[in-house]
């Protein structure tokens, strides 16, 4: 478990100090992915480093797996790291280096001896899907290649804390779902927590478990993934939640949509969880007297199941679709009426 | 001298011009090995001692820094003249290659610590942070990140200062050191032997390409970017 109480961290500038994380309290269960999302500056990037000793809080303590990562030094925390690892957005690969040496250098650091380095070396290029560029440099990978790289280095010393510091920010993004995929078959194989910092909502919608939203140093909201984005609170998270609700051009499909479909009712369904898995709209049809006309939809799987919105138009009569309606929210699905006519 | 007297260089005493080469070759060679070592631990106390980083001290920083400005700003020629007598109790003597050494690496090592510097700061940040990351000592970051990370600088760096280590062991010749810049001004300049010169000069353009290919030859083999 991972605990985080009252931390702050303050920087000295010369425009006074600045407050990058600020009063900060944060549990982590062990085997979770646990998202921190925010704007550039928001204090996440100083925050991650908290977590292995890389920033030293001004106040407050971390405890990383039982030892309060801010106080010790020299040796004990040298060990510690070796227990907390870091994948990179930029990778930060030596270039000297080849693949297989990149992957040997913690390894180096642990003071592993020659054999097990190299038959650990041959399991982690298997793992990250790098067989056959053992010899390569990292000037002659793709950005993809390279941070499978980083995260194979990572994994080296066999750590039970993964920090992933914006890993896939640097990726195109299919690139980025190669990589989010790798990570989350690490946290089921390897049953490695994992931290990652983002400012893509997709990152922490495919594979968080739990998110916290950071703004001004402040963790402004924090919850199981669904839940905080079924209720937004926060005006940032909800700006968040639009990153992925509101696809590109969707409000001007919407007034669209409303000139097309004068019939009926438009009815905008919000899609939380597991329900989703459930073939609702064919009850729907089937149980009422009504017309069901999908205009539009947006769903997609995450960690703790579906999220997304779906846009229909039923037609029947008023008291039909009244029924219609009641029947969705009993079902847990949240409707959002868009026009009468 | 006399026994070539009819030929192209007809005062070129080839023995002595090899003799003065060997010489040359000598103290360059031995000077270029210790200002190496010495700049490049000059250079990583610069830029570990400097804000930000891994040893951050203002005092050590501001006095390394100190003596590597000075050092490098007095000219060579200066130099030479205020070393005598630190050389004499170093070395016993004026005389001979040995002598020049510990001008030349003086000379050099500041300069040399300098480009250091430069090439260290060229690395990328993050992966000397990504070192830490992984638990490695100041140690290791230096043997295994720093030096290799930088190292087609560092030797396009040391190429440099070689080639400068040829130009000061001339001026070296003047207080008696020996080589082709000594020979070239005693024997060709002050005698008015331009054959004497022109060989000597010769020589020393060749010491000066071959080192220069050399160490472009290391660059690129090295360089994996």
């Amino acid at each position: 478990m991972i605990q985080l109480s009252n931390v702050t961290k303050q920087y000295k500038t010369s425009n006074g100090p600045l407050t990058a994380v600020d009063q900060v309290n944060l549990t982590i269960q062990d085997g979770e992915i646990f998202g921190i999302i925010g704007y550039s500056g928001a204090g996440k990037s100083t925050m991650i480093r908290l977590f292995n000793g890389l920033e030293k809080p001004t106040s407050g303590s971390v405890i990383v797996n039982g030892e309060d990562i801010s106080k010790i030094k020299g040796a004990k925390l040298r060990a510690a790291r070796h227990k907390i690892s870091m994948v990179f957005q930029h990778f930060n690969l030596l270039w000297s280096r080849t693949v297989e040496e990149n992957i040997a250098f913690p390894l180096e650091i642990a003071g592993i001896d020659q054999a097990a380095k190299k038959k650990k070396v041959a399991e982690l290029i298997e793992l990250v899907g790098l067989r056959g560029r053992e010899k390569a440099y990292p000037s002659q990978l793709s950005g993809g290649q390279k941070q499978r790289v980083g995260i194979a280095r990572a994994l080296a010393n066999d750590p039970e804390v993964l920090l992933c510091d914006e890993a896939t920010s640097a990726l195109d993004p299919e690139t980025t779902d190669s990589i989010l995929d790798l990570l989350r078959s690490v946290n089921e194989k390897l049953g490695i927590t994992i931290i990652l910092i983002t400012h893509e909502m997709h990152v922490i919608r495919k594979i968080c478990h739990r998110v916290a939203v950071m703004e001004q140093g402040k963790v402004v909201e924090e919850g199981d993934v669904l839940q905080v984005f079924d209720a937004p609170q926060a005006p940032v998270t909800k700006r968040f939640v639009q990153q992925v609700t509101n696809t590109v051009g969707q409000q001007e499909s919407i007034e669209q949509i409303k000139e097309q479909y004068q019939n009926g009712k438009l009815i905008k369904l919000f899609f939380v969880g597991s329900k989703t898995e459930q073939p609702i709209m064919t009850h729907l049809i089937r149980q009422f007297n009504v017309d069901v006309n999908i205009v539009h939809g947006n769903i997609s799987p995450t960690k703790s199941g579906p999220y997304g919105t779906l846009i229909v138009q039923l037609a029947g009569t008023d008291e039909e679709v009244e029924k219609a309606v009641a029947y969705l929210t009993a079902e847990g699905i949240k409707s959002e009426v868009m026009s009468h006519e | 001298m006399n026994n070539e007297a009819t030929g192209l260089f007809p005062n070129v005493d080839w023995e002595g011009m090899w003799q003065a080469t060997l010489e040359t070759l000598y103290m360059t060679g031995v000077s270029t090995i210790i200002t190496f070592i010495l700049g490049l631990v000059l250079g990583i106390i610069l830029f570990l001692t400097a804000p930000h980083q891994l040893w951050e001290n203002k005092v050590v920083n501001f006095l390394t820094g100190a003596i590597v400005n000075i050092f490098r700003s007095i000219p060579f020629v200066i130099l030479v003249i205020l070393l005598i007598p630190f050389t004499i109790f170093l070395m016993g003597t004026m005389r001979g290659a040995n002598a020049a050494l510990p001008a030349l690496i003086i000379g050099a090592a500041p300069f040399y610590a300098r480009m250091v510097l430069i090439a260290l700061k060229e690395i990328d940040r993050g992966v000397i942070e990504a070192a830490r990351s992984m638990g490695a000592t100041t140690g290791t970051i230096i043997w295994k990140v720093l030096i290799p990370e930088s190292l087609p600088a560092l030797i396009s760096g040391i190429t440099v200062t070689a080639v400068a280590l040829v130009g000061y062991t001339a001026m070296a010749g003047i207080i008696g050191a020996g080589g082709l810049g000594y020979l070239a001004f005693q024997d060709g300049f002050q005698r008015s032997q331009n054959d004497v010169t022109f060989v000597a000069t010769v020589l020393v353009l060749v010491v000066v390409f071959i080192i220069q290919f050399i160490g472009d030859l290391i660059t690129a083999k090295i360089d994996k970017r």
